[in-house]
């Protein structure tokens, strides 16, 4: 079950959204295959009963004071974007054409 | 007051501080032996990324300037730092060592580097990592690797290489890493300098580029274990905007260092990390501290931690798994890189992203990304993830058990001394294995700490011991290194970093 077929790692790096080579596709498929073999170990250890541990510390809900605060301007949280128009990030097209 | 070396960027971080305090040296005068030095030697070590000297200069006369008019200041204002790449840095470029970051210039600073700058220290520049911490080496930087000041052939430890081997040849007194499976541990072992891994949430995270947020926390790194916990109080404590940060005062650190006391103490050796695996050399220098700390009046008993040998394999499920969401903001739309796909006419986000992607992350990142993308997919989230977190759920129980018998556990830090650039790079297994013994205590989030044990016999190259506290005893952690550090340094007579050899542009630093 460990074992990953090359059309398996195309997937995952879509649903990654990373667009492979298929160079990139053939090494990927070799070593994934060597990692998942060794971290598939965690299956051996003594697991039944036990609660899945998600964080370290217990964590409680943490809020504060509903009051305004400065935030960063739209500039300075433009500066960096790749492009931008009218004080907005300006983004390649979200919808298909027809 | 101790004596300054008359190279400034050979003394410690805590002497610096004496010697600025009594207005003795100014910082400008620190600051720029430092920027001398790097400037000498960084070109065969390439530790920074990022050289600001400029910055620095400012820093450090805004600094002088409080100092003459009488301001009381903190305990280590005016000495100059090193700050790893993967904190943000208002007006800094901060890449976390990736293409995909490259010339992004943060609109705001971590809560860390606030700190920093609000105790006066001036940031020299920022240093070089593997890409988004991914790495054992430095050698998944997209910018190229880092060399240990023992041999420039040998890799300076990873993620945090560039911050270790900043320290090891003398480019700055102190410098931060964050530490997410040994990233801070790991690299001070292979050069012989110090590094902690605070208790989770001991140091906020707000302002780090996040790799895996329940493992990620950020520590001090230095020469000496006094200055370690100097810059370990200066970067730990509550912040707001760090909701798993926690709301305590930092653990009395530095009284802990300048005690140096192990008299009574129960010392546990980890059966389980220090067997097959571990270089010889490693190891006798370990069995040699271990003996050092009983004379010196602690008591040392062998402690059995059967889940560890799981932990491994744990980390590598629950790491990727959470690297592959917290990455995903990457997407080439709001700041960073972003290409667009050949050969397609007007492309769609969705390809943008993906082409951005393939170009902007490298080989380890990838594989990550979709080993967690793997793992947490439906079909397959219980036999991996889901059995990764009880193991982890196990590795704390064995903590808890262990701390039940013993105030501190120990071992060696890394299984071997530093290995030659390109070594393991095309083994990704065997990359992970540098971080067998360091993994366990960002799995329970406990602290951590790597200090010299010595050179090993059969290649000359420093080995490290780790101390690990129950959480939020970090204090302890600075009790165990100090009193061994003191013992050490005084058979070997005198810091063990005088025994690296000289960089070919050492006579070129010069003091004030």
């Amino acid at each position: 079950m460990s074992s990953l077929s090359r059309d398996d790692v195309a997937h995952l790096a879509g649903l990654a959204r990373i667009e492979l080579s298929d160079d990139e596709l053939d090494r990927m498929v070799g070593e994934l295959g060597v990692i998942l073999e060794s971290v598939a170990k965690v299956q051996q250890a003594p697991t039944d009963g036990v609660a899945p541990m998600s964080h370290p510390m217990p964590l409680t809900n943490v809020t504060r004071p509903d009051v305004v605060r400065p935030s960063l301007g739209a500039a300075a949280v433009l500066a960096g974007a790749p492009e931008a128009e009218q004080e907005r990030f300006s983004v390649p097209r979200i919808l298909d054409e027809d | 007051m101790t004596d300054l070396p008359t190279d400034l960027t050979r003394a410690t971080a805590a002497d610096l501080a004496g010697a600025l305090a009594s207005k003795t040296i100014s910082s400008v005068e620190v600051t720029q032996a430092h920027l001398d030095r790097i400037a000498a030697v960084d070109g065969q070590v390439h530790s920074y990324l990022h050289v600001d000297g400029e910055g620095a200069l400012a820093q450090a006369r805004a600094v002088d300037a409080r100092r003459q008019s009488g301001e009381s200041l903190g305990a280590l204002a005016g000495v100059p730092i090193a700050v790893k790449d993967v904190m943000t840095t208002k007006g800094l470029p901060t890449t976390c060592g990736s293409k995909i970051l490259e010339g992004w210039i943060p609109p705001y600073d971590a809560t860390v580097v606030t700190k920093l700058r609000e105790a006066g220290l001036p940031i020299l520049g920022k240093t070089n990592m593997d890409e988004f911490a991914m790495g054992s080496s430095t050698e998944h930087s997209a910018y190229g690797p880092s060399h240990n000041p023992w041999d420039l052939d040998r890799i300076p430890g990873g993620s945090g290489g560039g911050s270790s081997s900043v320290l090891a040849s003398f480019q700055a007194p102190l410098a931060t890493g964050t530490d997410t499976g040994g990233s801070i541990r790991q690299p001070a072992a292979v050069t012989a300098t110090v590094g902690t891994k605070p208790t989770y949430g001991g140091v906020s995270r707000y302002g780090l580029v996040a790799l895996a947020s329940s493992l990620d926390q950020a520590g001090p790194c230095g020469r000496t274990v006094l200055d370690t916990a100097l810059l370990h109080a200066v970067m730990g404590g509550h912040d707001p905007m760090d909701s798993t940060s926690i709301d305590a005062p930092v653990p009395p650190v530095v009284e802990a260092a300048r005690a140096a006391d192990v008299r009574g103490m129960r010392i546990g050796v980890v059966k389980e990390l220090g067997g097959e695996g571990y270089q010889p050399g490693v190891r006798a220098r370990f069995d040699e501290s271990v003996a050092l700390l009983e004379e010196l009046g602690a008591e040392v008993v062998e402690v059995s931690c059967p889940n560890f040998e799981y932990a491994l394999a744990a980390y590598y499920l629950i790491l990727p798994s959470e690297a592959s969401s917290n990455l995903a903001k990457f997407d080439a739309m709001r700041y960073g890189l972003r290409v667009l796909p050949e050969g397609v006419d007007a492309p769609s986000a969705e390809q943008v992203m993906a082409a951005t992607r393939d170009a902007g992350f490298g080989p380890e990142v990838k594989r990550r990304i979709i080993l967690g993308t793997y793992a947490l997919s439906s079909g397959y989230y219980d036999a991996y993830y889901g059995s990764a977190q009880k193991v982890r759920a196990l590795i704390a129980q064995d903590f808890a058990a262990a701390y039940a018998r013993v105030d501190v556990l120990v071992s060696p830090t890394a299984p071997t001394t530093a290995f030659k650039l390109g070594d393991k790079l095309e083994d990704p297994m065997a990359m992970y294995l540098n971080d067998i013994a360091t993994i366990p205590a960002n799995l329970a989030g406990v602290p951590g700490m790597s200090i010299p044990s010595g050179l090993a016999d059969e290649d000359g190259l420093p080995a490290g011991i780790q101390i690990l506290a129950p959480a939020t005893k970090d204090e302890r952690l600075y009790s165990v290194g100090a009193a061994l550090e003191a013992a050490l340094v005084d058979r070997w007579g005198g810091p063990i970093l005088d025994r690296a050899p000289e960089l070919g542009g050492a006579a070129a630093a010069k003091g004030a």
